[in-house]
């Protein structure tokens, strides 16, 4: 058993709670969304150009490098999170560039060192996923794919094949922190993936409430949350830990009461 | 990544959009479905006389196509050396090469059914180029353009307007076209459905780069006929200013398999490569991802994008096509770079002895040309793309020269 597959074989559905690396204090941030209840921990490599991300995480990522965050301090933050809490899953989640920049061993060596259980890298197609993928498999890093509304049948083998720790199903063809999707679409769609894999499936973008993380905790085997603690973080600095704290209770309590 | 000298430079991209190590589809899960139908359905369009048909017949009558060749016999004699040649490019209809590539896309769109389309800009010629199709097609027309430019690219912004787009400024970033790119993305995402995004360089995920080299190879076919026709000889030097690249690889590609003909790619080095001051990626870059493509990128030792700097909003752009990533390591294309100081005087070198005024970004290539004619024999040829007009850029000159207008 890993640290991820611990988490998502509870008897309960896993909230997974995403903040970015560097931006306020992390450290006690990251310690904040563990006391609330966080099942996954996600830390964002902060990038100059996150394409896929919304206005909030967007703010985020150019707070994270205005403070001067570096890929060092990003391994720092998981390596002294790893140490504080020996038990929870910690996934990095950012863009290929900062990730290949000093070749996929020397990425996936440092994911090891740091205690990371599994990397998200969201512009790295399947169809290249020589570029990062084998050398995390080789480490024993789980590499975690996205699957969207627009991802067919057809093409669901793809993008499973290699992957590993979860899915991560976006449930808006969109950018983060946008309106979230329909229910009913969400429950097709993780049943659709379901029939193809094994693997546990997570929903995210677009979730902030707990009323819309239990729901959809009804239907699938996790929630993500990012853009609402990431608001948090701007708008509290460095008091957002109780913040979190208390977001996170709910959120969990939500998730975790869902069946 | 060493390799023998292939057969043919221009058999790229392989099956899978790369050209070499550079290229690829880097995308959210999200457009990548997109991308493999947008593949799909360009594959079938070159097997489809009508579609190349239209395409032919609206260069002809709509953008006044065949552009002239050119030969310039005081700029010539300035210099003292090799003939100098240029590729009319700025005469077609909006006043730069873009419009080529955006007849190609719109047409594609189309094609898919696509009832919106959005674009990016940095310069604002591609923006122009695409309001101009989309007004030609009556579609709607979304155009991200970074705040820093919509500043120093006024007029291009009110004819966009004029042509009924809408703009959208975008402060992220240092507001130039990297800024705008991301933002035309994200919109992109958000609205697969019914969009289609109309990228304006040779860059991009695969296959946005092989078939904009295609739309915009019609400079090369056309040059490399008309030199044979007028001069009865293919020229020794082929010269293109690069920022993203698809006016140079738009020129080069007819002629990749001419091993006699010498191609030199221009690179913007703004306030010298010495400093962070410029957009020189092939120059004072190294491999990365960005944009859909892994290419030669600025950037820091931790691969977060550095921007670029040039004195022309057409090249500051801190990655460079795929193709031209790929011709570098293999090298059969040169590339070199000129400052903005080179290409300021450049721009007034064409003005006074020809008559032309040129846009900043082909004065780049015209100051690396004002480098290499005197070192070359009078009876060998350079051909260049002039491949804008420099209307949109006379408040960025004046300014520049301390003019008050």
């Amino acid at each position: 058993m890993t640290r991820l597959s611990n988490a998502f074989s509870a008897p309960h559905p896993a909230l997974v709670a995403f903040i970015t690396a560097g931006d306020g204090d992390t450290a006690a941030n990251l310690d904040a969304l563990v006391a609330g209840g966080a099942d996954v921990i996600e830390l964002g490599m902060p990038f100059t150009d996150p394409m896929a991300d919304g206005p909030a995480i967007q703010a985020a990522n150019i707070r994270a490098l205005g403070n001067g965050t570096t890929t060092a301090d990003v391994f720092a933050l998981a390596t002294a999170f790893r140490q504080r809490h020996p038990d929870v899953p910690l996934v990095l989640m950012g863009y290929a560039n900062p990730m290949i920049r000093r070749g996929p061993e020397w990425f996936a060596d440092a994911c090891e060192q740091a205690g990371v259980d599994g990397v998200i890298c969201v512009d790295l197609a399947p169809e290249e996923d020589g570029d990062l993928g084998p050398a995390l498999r080789d480490k024993g890093i789980a590499p975690i794919r996205l699957s969207t509304p627009t991802t067919s049948d057809a093409r669901l083998p793809a993008v499973l094949d290699g992957s590993g720790g979860f899915l991560y199903y976006v449930s808006v063809a969109g950018i983060t922190g946008k309106q979230a999707a329909a229910i009913e679409s969400i429950e097709a769609n993780v049943s659709r993936i379901k029939s193809h894999t094994d693997l546990p499936v997570a929903v995210g973008f677009g979730v902030r409430e707990p009323e819309q993380a239990e729901a959809i905790a009804r239907v699938a085997d996790g929630v993500v949350v990012g853009s609402a603690f990431i608001d948090l973080v701007e708008k509290h600095g460095k008091d957002a830990p109780e913040h979190l704290r208390e977001l996170t209770a709910r959120l969990a309590k939500a998730v975790h009461s869902a069946r | 990544m060493t390799e023998s000298t292939p057969n043919s430079f221009r058999n790229q991209p392989d099956d899978r959009g790369h050209f070499g190590q550079f290229g690829g589809r880097y995308v959210a899960e999200t457009l990548m479905p997109l991308i493999l139908d947008l593949e799909k359905e360009y594959r079938a369009t070159q097997g489809d006389p009508a579609f190349q048909e239209q395409f032919d017949d609206l260069l002809t009558h709509y953008v006044g196509r065949p552009s002239p060749l050119y030969f310039a016999p005081r700029l010539t004699e300035e210099l003292g050396g090799a003939q100098v040649w240029f590729k009319r490019d700025e005469l077609n209809h909006t006043g730069a090469h873009k419009i080529n590539n955006c007849i190609g896309q719109i047409l594609l769109a189309i094609r898919m059914g696509k009832t919106r389309i959005i674009a990016e800009t940095g310069a604002g010629q591609h923006g122009v180029a695409t309001a101009t199709v989309c007004a030609r097609f009556g579609l709607p027309c979304v155009v991200y353009m970074g705040a820093e430019d919509v500043r120093r690219q006024s007029p291009n912004v009110f004819r966009m307007k004029l042509l009924g787009a809408e703009i959208v400024p975008v402060e992220a970033g240092r507001g130039t076209l990297k800024d705008a790119m991301n933002e035309a993305l994200r919109d992109w995402v958000a609205n697969v459905h019914d969009t289609f995004y109309i990228i304006g360089t040779a860059a991009g995920p695969h296959p946005y780069p092989e078939l904009v080299r295609d739309f915009q190879s019609v400079i090369g076919r056309e040059a490399r006929q008309q030199m044979l026709d007028r001069a009865g000889k293919l020229p020794d030097l082929c010269v293109a200013a690069i920022g993203g690249g698809s006016n140079a690889i738009g020129l080069f590609h007819p002629f990749l398999d001419d091993k006699d003909v010498k191609l030199l790619g221009v690179e913007a080095a703004g306030k010298g490569l010495h400093g962070d001051e410029h957009a020189a990626s092939l120059a004072g870059g190294f491999p990365g991802v960005l944009h859909g493509n892994k290419t030669y990128l600025l950037q820091d030792e931790d691969g977060q994008i550095t921007e670029g700097h040039s004195i022309s909003a057409g090249l500051d752009y801190p990655g460079i096509g795929p193709e031209h990533a790929w011709l570098k390591e293999t090298g059969r294309v040169e590339y070199t770079s000129a400052t903005d100081t080179e290409a300021l005087d450049a721009f007034q070198l064409l003005c006074r002895t020809e008559g032309i005024i040129p846009a900043l970004e082909p004065s780049h290539a015209i100051a690396a040309i004002a480098k290499r004619a005197p070192e070359m024999p009078k009876d060998s040829i350079i051909l260049a793309n002039l491949c804008g007009r420099g209307d949109k850029d006379i408040f960025t000159v004046a300014d520049a020269l301390g003019v008050e207008i």
